[in-house]
């Protein structure tokens, strides 16, 4: 497994404990971890398949403590790797060698709820749903809603810029949060955005959202919240055929309906979650969709009428509308559970995020069921239908030796695939350390110089979550060496 | 009409570096008006226009930055869909490059998203005369640092956009609006009340009179939440949000006054500043023409927590938009280097030293 990690200089025990003398001078002895069966846990994230132990974890509880963490190594030049609730799936929280954690998850209050801009300020540590749940006294919730949103921080999704089951309608982290404030490697206190719509200057906010802990430490979040919808709806519609279903939701939005959320499974995964949850879905479907409509109580029931209707006459085996909450909640029960589902199919599973046109899903279905006959490995599939985001999860067993190496590649070549139908290797998950070979086949040297170039500019001396997110150019030139590798735009 | 000038163009900045001539990108010339004055030698980029790529089942549209909003709209209205941020243009020649460059919404912005929302991919001629590309035409893409939507609004001081990605939205099957007196306090909080239930709203303003609301969506949708709202129907309303707001043809824009722009949190109570004020996005943007001092005007809107622009007229030999404090500087001025390092392209046009 050793692969693609970062190359890092070996950790000197000298420095170590010099760095952890000056950390005690003003840290409380409860907020630096240094023995070993302390930082074990730390050794991973989401993506467990990467471990490395970090020189030494802290654990800081105020904005000050982060602020003398970041000069003290940024002064001794030591990498920082910034973590919240350690959920990701592309190893962004993967500890450097010869680097330090910095956790926040004491960073977990929410700090203000204001029901009339409808705006919360929260610590980069809160959880995702505490955030909605702390809301829903006024009728307002935070929208996206990715699915480890119960453990998740929202520091973590300023970190991935995280979407959900419902980004299609109501976007991304990048499009529900109005400000940070951050501190630079150099232990400045930085807010980019506001409470208002917009702010002055280049839109760092945008920019800042989704850079993986790259740029800067998150201390506050400010984040829009919305009126939760009157009502919501969903219609279950199961296809003989993987095309069909494609076409139909093509059909919903041509027929101008935005649907809360449009989602996709495949035979192996509708098995799956159905063994899993009984949730009632047709096993014997090669495909279903869900489509959820939500609005005003006449808005949601024009809609639905509608989406019936285009469902049935894309060829669909059977519609089903969910007769109350308790079974529309069902339907969503087998979707939400499709990864742990397919998880007991198998003893390891590995979790894929390519973006595609619509439009391509047939063709990359097709070559995807391809690969996974080459590699010998199973493929089940779990689709954001609306903004094709696709979660392929490749099947294997980690303890056959090389089943592991040979899944990883079969996943960099669905990533390729990605790329080649005009798509990306990431919708949501991030690049952190997993992708970092396919950011070679999206890019070119140049793009990726200029991606380091604008890290540079926050980070001169690149010691934030540096090897993750950005390839170097010389590790894509080796890896552009490799065979059927070679960059195309 | 469609062409594609990327080559002359990144002739045209490499000559540019060589010499160490700065540029004054130009489109439609619609909004020469915004921002600190025009220096450099003009680059055209008119000629570099059409659509590329327009898919409506994906809502996705891709055009060059010379093609018209006038060509991308009367496209994306043919297939029942619309630029969500309902982008003014100021101009006849308004182009899609110009208009992400000066990153301007319409009055959807609060509640469809703003242009920096739908940009979703783009192809950049950089200061240093290479063409980039980042983002892509799909929805979801976190794959390195979103350098489109930093894009939007840096005023063509990062890069030439040359290709811009929109998300589009299909239109609404119906809309309804309606009005109703009000005196400003009572508007701001009836804006701020609509936004906090599910309403299907897509517009709000206040005229110092009267407080209009707009509502789009399904057809039964709009009629219930019309009956919940209230007020006298609008005749006319298209071209009111259209012609009147949107390309400010209202009498409030008359005159030489100057404009100031002030963005606030939507339920900041009414500012006091001398001169006359039109709300808009749900009390989150708010017009002011008046003679009072910069300064003045900057304090009252930073006590807000906003931040105020000279919009139009008026003194624009000094900052023309916010202050940064001096942290926030130093990043703009070291991304300004990593991505122009001569300083050449649209030198000045946002802050003085960018």
């Amino acid at each position: 497994m050793s692969v693609h990690l970062p190359q890092r200089p070996a950790p000197d025990p000298v420095r170590r404990a010099d760095l952890r003398r000056a950390l005690r001078a003003f840290l409380p002895a409860d907020a630096l971890l240094e023995q070993e069966e302390e930082l074990r846990p730390y050794e991973c994230d989401g993506l467990s398949a990467y471990r490395q132990l970090p020189l030494l974890v802290v654990l800081p509880r105020t904005v000050d403590e982060v602020r003398r963490i970041l000069r003290l190594c940024a002064e001794r030049e030591v990498p920082v790797v910034a973590r919240g609730a350690g959920t990701g799936l592309s190893g962004g929280a993967l500890p450097l060698a010869d680097g330090i954690v910095l956790s926040l998850a004491r960073f977990n209050r929410i700090l203000s709820i204001d029901p009339v801009n409808r705006t919360a300020w929260v610590q980069p540590g809160v959880r995702n749903l505490a955030i909605s749940e702390a809301a829903a006294v006024h009728g307002l919730y935070y929208a996206p809603d990715p699915s480890s949103q119960i453990a998740c921080t929202i520091g973590g999704n300023v970190a991935e810029n995280s979407g959900g089951v419902h980004c299609l309608k109501y976007g991304l982290t990048v499009h529900n949060v109005l400000a940070v404030r951050l501190i630079t490697m150099d232990g400045e206190l930085v807010q980019l955005g506001g409470e208002g719509l917009d702010a002055p200057g280049y839109d760092l906010l945008a920019l800042f959202i989704g850079s993986e802990g790259m740029l800067g430490v998150v201390t506050e979040v400010c984040v829009r919240l919305l009126p939760k919808p009157e009502r919501a709806q969903v219609v279950l519609a199961a296809y003989d055929d993987v095309e069909k279903a494609g076409a139909a939701v093509g059909e919903i939005i041509a027929a101008g309906i935005i649907p809360a959320g449009l989602e996709m499974m495949d035979g192996p995964a509708i098995q799956a979650a159905e063994a899993f949850v009984h949730a009632g879905y047709p096993t014997d479907a090669a495909a279903i969709l869900l489509c959820e409509v939500d609005g005003t109580n006449q808005e949601v029931s024009e809609h639905i009428a509608r989406v019936r209707e285009l469902l049935l006459a894309s060829g669909a085996t059977e519609v089903r509308t969910a007769r109350d909450e308790a079974e529309r909640l069902r339907f969503w029960q087998g979707r939400k559970a499709a990864f742990p589902a397919v998880g007991r199919l198998s003893p390891d599973y590995y979790c894929m995020d390519g973006t595609i046109p619509r439009r391509k899903l047939p063709e990359v279905l097709r070559r995807t069921a391809e690969l996974s006959a080459e590699y010998g490995l199973p493929v089940a599939n779990v689709f954001h239908a609306g903004d094709g985001n696709m979660h392929p999860l490749i099947l294997y067993n980690a303890n056959n030796p090389g089943e592991l190496e040979r899944t990883e590649e079969l996943g960099g070549k669905i990533l390729e695939l990605c790329v080649e139908v005009g798509g990306t290797i990431t919708g949501e998950h991030g690049v952190g350390i997993e992708k970092i070979r396919q950011m070679c086949v999206q890019f070119s040297p140049e793009e990726l110089h200029q991606f380091n170039a604008v890290k540079r500019a926050f980070d001169p001396k690149e010691l934030l979550n540096p090897g993750k997110g950005v390839p170097t150019p010389r590790r894509c030139s080796e890896y552009r060496q490799l065979p059927q590798h070679r960059h195309e735009h | 009409m469609s062409n594609d000038d990327s080559e002359r163009l990144q002739y045209a900045v490499c000559a540019a570096i060589a010499a160490k001539r700065p540029l004054a990108i130009r489109g439609g010339g619609s909004k020469a008006f915004l921002g600190r004055a025009p220096q450099g030698e003009p680059l055209d980029v008119a000629g570099h226009s059409g659509i590329v790529n327009y898919q409506p089942k994906e809502l996705v549209l891709t055009a060059r930055g010379g093609t018209t909003l006038e060509e991308i709209e009367s496209a994306l209205a043919e297939a029942g869909q619309m630029l969500p941020f309902e982008p003014p243009r100021f101009g006849p020649g308004a182009t899609l490059g110009g208009t992400i460059a000066c990153g301007l919404s319409g009055p959807a912005r609060p509640y469809l998203g703003a242009a920096r929302d739908l940009v979703l991919g783009t192809r950049v001629l950089t200061g240093r005369g290479e063409i980039l590309r980042f983002g892509g035409e799909v929805m979801k893409n976190v794959a390195g640092y979103d350098v489109s939507r930093l894009m939007t609004g840096a005023y063509g001081t990062l890069g030439v956009l040359l290709e811009l990605s929109l998300k589009v939205l299909p239109a609404p099957a119906a809309t309804r609006t309606l009005s109703q007196e009000r005196d400003p306090a009572q508007a701001i909080e009836l804006m701020n009340r609509w936004a906090g239930r599910p309403l299907p709203v897509t517009a709000t303003c206040y005229d110092g009179e009267r407080l209009y609301v707009r509502l789009s969506g399904a057809e039964k949708g709009v009629a219930q939440a019309a009956a919940e709202i209230g007020g006298e129907p609008l005749a006319g309303a298209e071209s009111f949000w259209r012609e009147k707001i949107r390309e400010q043809g209202h009498g409030f824009f008359a005159g030489n006054t100057p404009l100031w722009r002030l963005s606030v949190p939507q339920a900041a109570p009414p500012l006091a500043l001398p001169g006359k004020q039109l709300i808009e996005w749900g009390g989150a943007q708010r017009w002011l023409r008046s003679d009072a001092p910069a300064d003045a005007i900057r304090e009252v809107v930073t006590r807000a927590g906003g931040h105020a622009s000279l919009f139009r007229g008026g003194d624009r030999s000094g900052e023309v938009f916010h202050p940064l404090p001096a942290v926030l500087m130093t990043l703009h001025r070291r991304l300004k280097q990593a991505f122009d390092p001569d300083g050449l392209l649209n030198p000045g046009r946002l802050y003085a030293d960018l």
